[in-house]
């Protein structure tokens, strides 16, 4: 809502308050000035000039030698592009050494040979918005009416020495899009008073009666539709100081009777629309919703296709206007029009709403009904319209009003006592202070003993209950009185559940194993929502994606990753290391929210580890990844439950991938891309991994139990171990395991040889075993007869025999 | 005699104090302490003295002798200690060059702030509720007093899946949900942080994802002076101390009164600069007191239950906290914004 700082000054006396101050003291009280606009712009020097010669320039075709009467001294030549200059115009002038917007100043100067002392002015170059200028003059300058007075400030003329304030209002406060509205903000914030506009009617003998009559078949859509006719009106402009208000609103003029209609609107905040009597090509006014597939050229001349949810006004056989939204074209005031019928209706926000989404239309009018307007100055607001037509437009009043009408007004009494307000709010008022305040809403209310009852005008339809008054009386008491304290209740701790305590120390493992922590969308595109995935569903999808890359939601976190990883490689940032905890969304059927599953997804690339001086690096490899992992399983205290076993999945490596299996149940994986995927996302080798989450941080894993320190040495036997290539040596570390149980404490792999020295077809596989007895030292013999067991086990299930 | 014996003192220090190594060192050992050295020489010599000179030169000779021994000690300690610091330094390195990397990472900026933000306000009593992204439409929007139809209420800014499911748009229906579970009873003390979607098109300001952190506090006589005291408290605590609050109205349907809560800001001091745009304040957080239709809604009685709940969004506090100036960063996962954030 754009506010005229002198127009509201109509309504409240503004003395002793600048613009800007207003504007703080607005914004401080709830309703957001935006911006403060001066439209003088620092324009100085502009003033009304008679045009009182006009004719071509010798030397140019495009422009004119005018002779310009400013008011002071001999008239001055001046020279004029404007297409639309002519002789007897009353103009505004730029004098020489008066400034424009952006601090142009005018020179005398020569055009083409012509001498030119000053500049007659378009409305833009004035500063006024293209879009309000009055479409007549939207090429060319501005005319006067033929009565402004020569060598008068044309600034003053054109209301440009005034400040307008943008109020950014929230949904709530539909109130103030009207001046009215802002103006009892206005007047509770200040502690004045309101002055409203008086009208009188001047009425003809005739009835209306005899004109028009109105039949709502929507009463729910249209509970209030009121009318009157103006006959006999002369259509022109409308005066100066109305369409000076209109453009500082943000409001084309056009003629004096839809001025008036926009003036009312932007006074009461309540829509109007006038019709062409003559064109409406019936006596009677029906509201009704539309039949589907009916038609109507609205104003802005668009056919428009209407359905059932639409509420149309009509003739009795076709729309005249889509209600509340736009007025037909068939109806439409010109010109030539000699009667008006003015409507001023209260249209319910619902079938507004409707029409303007429906239509992609959103105009002054809807905006106000789509909030919702006061129907209790509807007819005021008719009355208005009526006076004005007949002051503006050389109208006569026709007498008496056309409603239907199936409008209560239920009037809003809300009770609040002091002793709440203040609990609420944690001051310490007094009766005083909150009955000024209730005062200066200009709220009727009484009090006893503490408790308020107060009546709520029509107008702030936003307050209904104990609560809405309480935010009125905090707002203009002002939260800066409000004192600071904290609640009084009973000290608990607070703390993050075992879960949120786990995730954080995960997150902080994987950090200090030197993997950063990326945060990717949810939403991806069909074809990477399953890829990857752990578990998949039929994607949840999205009603209405704004894209297809963004159109369903993920199932595994590893595609993000992917593109993170190739998004770093193409600036030249080759070595990636993210992990990422986030949710996946797996569909549990329509019209139910999917289940959601925490995953923590990892992706590695390029060099792991560089120290390049010394002469070392190593690159990411599938046991990087996998020791990353065993970290995080020895963390949890998982890995004696936790085995890798080859694995064969899509877009992986098919000889180096691995699930991860808990407890007999798969959790995740780890591998590296597939050489085509690599490719796809323009990466190199790279290692991928995802866990099911939750489900392991949701295992109980191995606490913490001490165990006493050796007391007594223990015997450290390595062995090589022959055996053919494809035996796994988790498989052979497990038989050894089990066969020295229980003296065998450990068992490391720490040596995997394959080639010249040994047959085709075999590796060897190096172990070092330590056997230890807590209860005291192991002798020679009892070691050996262990090692013997073991020896024979792994000869016995793998054919495993000692490397000579 | 006596004047000898000084004087091969003499001249034994000095042949000790000579002596460049080892070697050069056992040679005056050898020469002067030796079975054949002159000092036994002169003792040899002592039968032609008086008797009762005798034991006084022998005495002599030997305090002659400890000198030179003591004096080839020394000189030997000091002689290997130099072999030793030469020996070492043939073996100095360039301290400059650089050590051998330690991998390290670290936690998105969003995280760090999330998990900071968790923790002021754990130290205040209150626990983390964390739930669905994918919501409800009840929970979503009416629970929170946002009933269909309700004009804040804008289906484009939404995404829906179906007409009753769509991905959350703030984290309040934890607050909701977390209210229910009470059953009408409280305390109620939780701040609930996540990720929320808008249909936004992604730009400088704009990301269809985001974060936010909400907060609520349920029971008998909490006030708005309260909200005061609380994000008075947290604005200290997350911009440093002597920064103040100011409440603004503004309107939320969920809570009433309404306010909108800037803090003084952090780089000026208050004076103006361009973090807070010459105001010096910067808005950071939505608050008010518990609308009493979203405390019936959830089952509380809303004459005896009061309650307050605020939001903020971790993006906008990052980019405050760090100066980061493009929203898209924090979803791009570039390792060289990302690693930026590495520092306690
Ligand atoms: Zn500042």
């Amino acid at each position: 809502m754009l506010v005229s700082y002198r127009w509201l000054g109509e309504y409240v006396d503004l003395t002793g308050v600048t613009a800007e101050q207003l504007a703080d003291r607005i914004t401080k009280s709830g309703i957001e000035v935006e911006r403060v606009e001066a439209l003088e712009r620092g324009m100085k020097g502009v003033v009304i000039g008679h045009v009182l010669e006009c004719e071509p320039h010798p030397n140019a075709d495009k422009l004119r030698k005018c002779l310009v009467d400013l008011g002071e001294g001999e008239p001055v030549q001046i020279i004029c592009g404007a297409p639309n200059v002519a002789k007897g115009q009353k103009v505004a002038v730029a004098k020489v050494g008066a400034r424009l917007p952006g601090n142009f100043k005018i020179k005398r100067a020569k055009l083409r040979g012509e001498e030119s002392n000053g500049m007659i002015c378009s409305l833009q170059e004035l500063g006024v918005e293209t879009k309000v200028v009055p479409k007549e003059y939207a090429e060319g300058i501005f005319v006067f009416p033929s009565d402004a007075p020569v060598g008068a400030d044309a600034l003053e003329w054109l209301g440009l020495h005034d400040e307008v304030l943008e109020l950014a209002l929230t949904p709530n406060r539909a109130d103030c899009l009207s001046m009215l509205g802002v103006a009892y903000e206005v007047a509770a914030i200040l502690g004045r008073d309101v002055k409203l506009p008086e009208t009188a009617v001047n009425e003809n003998e005739e009835s209306v009666h005899d004109y028009i009559s109105v039949r709502v078949e929507a009463p729910e859509d249209n509970p209030l539709y009121a009318g009157r006719i103006v006959k006999n009106v002369q259509i022109g402009p409308s005066p100066l100081w109305m369409q000076a208000r209109l453009m500082a609103a943000g409001i084309r003029p056009h003629n004096n009777v839809v001025d008036i209609t926009n003036y009312i609107l932007l006074e009461y905040g309540q829509p109007l629309h006038a019709f062409d009597y003559d064109r409406l090509g019936s006596k009677e006014i029906v509201v009704r919703r539309a039949k589907a597939g009916e038609m109507i050229v609205t104003l802005d001349d668009v056919e428009r296709k209407l359905t059932e949810d639409h509420l149309v006004i009509t003739n009795g056989r076709e729309p005249v206007a889509l209600a509340g939204v736009m007025g037909g074209a068939n109806s439409e005031v010109q010109d030539d029009t000699k009667t008006v019928f003015i409507e001023a209706a209260y249209f319910t926000s619902p079938v507004i709403r409707q029409a303007v989404k429906d239509h992609g239309l959103r105009s002054e009018a809807s905006t106000r009904f789509e909030k919702g307007i006061d129907p209790a100055r509807t007819k005021e607001a008719l009355e208005r319209a009526a006076a004005l037509m007949a002051e503006y437009a050389g109208g006569e009043v026709v007498s008496g009003i056309v409603e239907a009408n199936t409008w209560k007004e239920e009037p809003v009494v809300v009770t609040v006592a002091l002793e709440r307000i203040n609990g609420v709010l944690g001051t310490a008022m007094t009766k005083e202070e909150v009955a000024g305040i209730l005062s200066n809403l200009q709220f009727s209310f009484t009090e006893d003993n503490g408790t308020f009852t107060i009546h709520v005008p029509s107008r702030r339809r936003d307050i209904t209950i104990e609560e809405d008054i309480i935010e009125e009386v905090a707002r203009l008491y002002g939260y800066d009185h409000l004192p600071a304290t904290l609640p009084v209740a009973e000290a608990k701790p607070g703390e993050l559940t075992p879960y949120q305590a786990k995730r954080r120390r995960v997150r902080r493992y994987f950090e200090g194993a030197g993997l950063f922590q990326a945060i990717t969308y949810s939403l991806t595109s069909p074809d990477k929502a399953t890829r990857f995935a752990l578990e998949t569903t039929e994607p949840v999808r999205l009603a209405l994606p704004m894209s297809e890359e963004r159109s369903v939601l993920r199932q595994s976190l590893v595609p993000h990753l992917l593109e993170a990883a190739s998004y770093n490689r193409a600036r030249q940032v080759e070595n990636v290391a993210l992990y990422e905890i986030g949710s996946v969304y797996l569909s549990k059927g329509e019209n139910v929210q999917p289940a959601e599953k925490e995953r923590l997804a990892g992706v590695i690339t390029g060099l792991w580890h560089a120290h390049l001086w010394q002469g070392e690096k190593k690159a990411a490899d599938f046991y990087v990844a996998k020791g990353v992992l065993d970290g995080l399983f020895a963390l949890l205290g998982l890995s004696d439950r936790i085995s890798y076993r080859p694995a064969k999945r899509a877009d992986l490596h098919l000889g180096r991938t691995a699930e991860i299996v808990l407890d007999g149940k798969e959790i995740g994986f780890v591998g590296q891309l597939h050489p085509a995927v690599q490719k796809e996302y323009d990466l190199k080798e790279t290692y991928v991994f995802e866990l099911a989450f939750a489900e392991l941080l949701n295992t109980e894993g191995e606490t913490i139990r001490y165990e006493s320190i050796p007391r007594f040495p223990s015997v450290v036997r390595d062995i090589a171990l022959v055996v053919d290539d494809n035996v796994e040596a988790g498989a052979l570390k497990q038989a050894i395991a089990e066969a020295g149980n229980p003296l065998l404490k450990d068992v490391a792999l720490f040596d995997v040889y394959k080639g010249d020295r040994l047959p085709a077809g075999k590796k060897s596989l190096a172990f070092s075993l330590r056997y230890y007895d807590p209860e005291r030292t192991l002798t020679d013999e009892e070691v050996t007869a262990v090692h013997e067991r073991v020896l024979a086990a792994v000869e016995e299930q793998f054919g495993a025999v000692l490397r000579g | 005699m006596k004047e000898r014996l000084h004087e091969l003192e003499r001249e034994a220090l000095e042949k000790i104090e000579q002596a460049g190594d080892l070697k050069a060192l056992n040679d005056v050992r050898v020469a002067y302490l030796g079975k054949k050295g002159p000092i036994t020489e002169v003792l040899r010599g002592m039968g032609a003295l008086p008797s009762e000179e005798r034991p006084k030169i022998g005495a002599l000779a030997n305090e002659v002798r400890e000198a030179i021994q003591k004096a080839l000690e020394a000189k030997q300690t000091k002689l290997e200690e130099e072999e030793v610091e030469r020996k070492l330094a043939a073996e100095a390195i360039d301290v400059t060059l650089p050590g051998r990397p330690v991998k390290l990472g670290n936690p998105h900026p969003l995280t760090r702030v999330i998990e900071e933000i968790e923790d002021l306000f754990i130290g205040m009593g209150y626990t983390v509720a964390e739930g669905p992204e994918v919501e409800t439409d009840y929970y979503n929007f009416e629970a929170l007093n946002l009933p269909k139809g309700h004009p804040a209420r804008d289906m484009q800014d939404s995404f829906y899946i179906t007409e009753e499911i769509l991905l959350r748009t703030h984290t309040s229906p934890m607050q909701a949900r977390t209210m229910e579970k009470h059953r009408g009873r409280g305390p109620v003390k939780i701040i609930c942080p996540g990720k929320v979607y808008r249909r936004d098109t992604d730009d400088a300001t704009h990301s269809h994802q985001f974060t936010q952190i909400e907060g609520l506090v349920v029971d008998r006589n909490i006030r708005m002076s309260d909200l005061k005291g609380t994000l008075r408290e947290f604005a200290r605590k997350l911009f440093g101390e002597g920064r103040d609050i100011r409440f603004r109205p503004s309107f939320f349907p969920f809570t009433e009164p309404s306010v909108e809560v800037d803090v003084s800001c952090f780089r000026c001091e208050g004076h103006g600069c361009s973090v807070c745009k010459g105001t010096g304040w910067i808005e950071i957080l939505g608050a008010g007191m518990v609308h009493p239709n979203v405390l019936e809604m959830a089952g509380f009685d809303s004459k005896t239950y009061t309650g307050f709940a605020f939001g903020m969004g971790p993006e906008r506090i990052a980019m405050l906290k760090y100066g980061i100036d493009d929203i898209r960063h924090f979803y791009q996962n570039d390792l060289r914004f990302l690693q930026q954030f590495l520092r306690v």
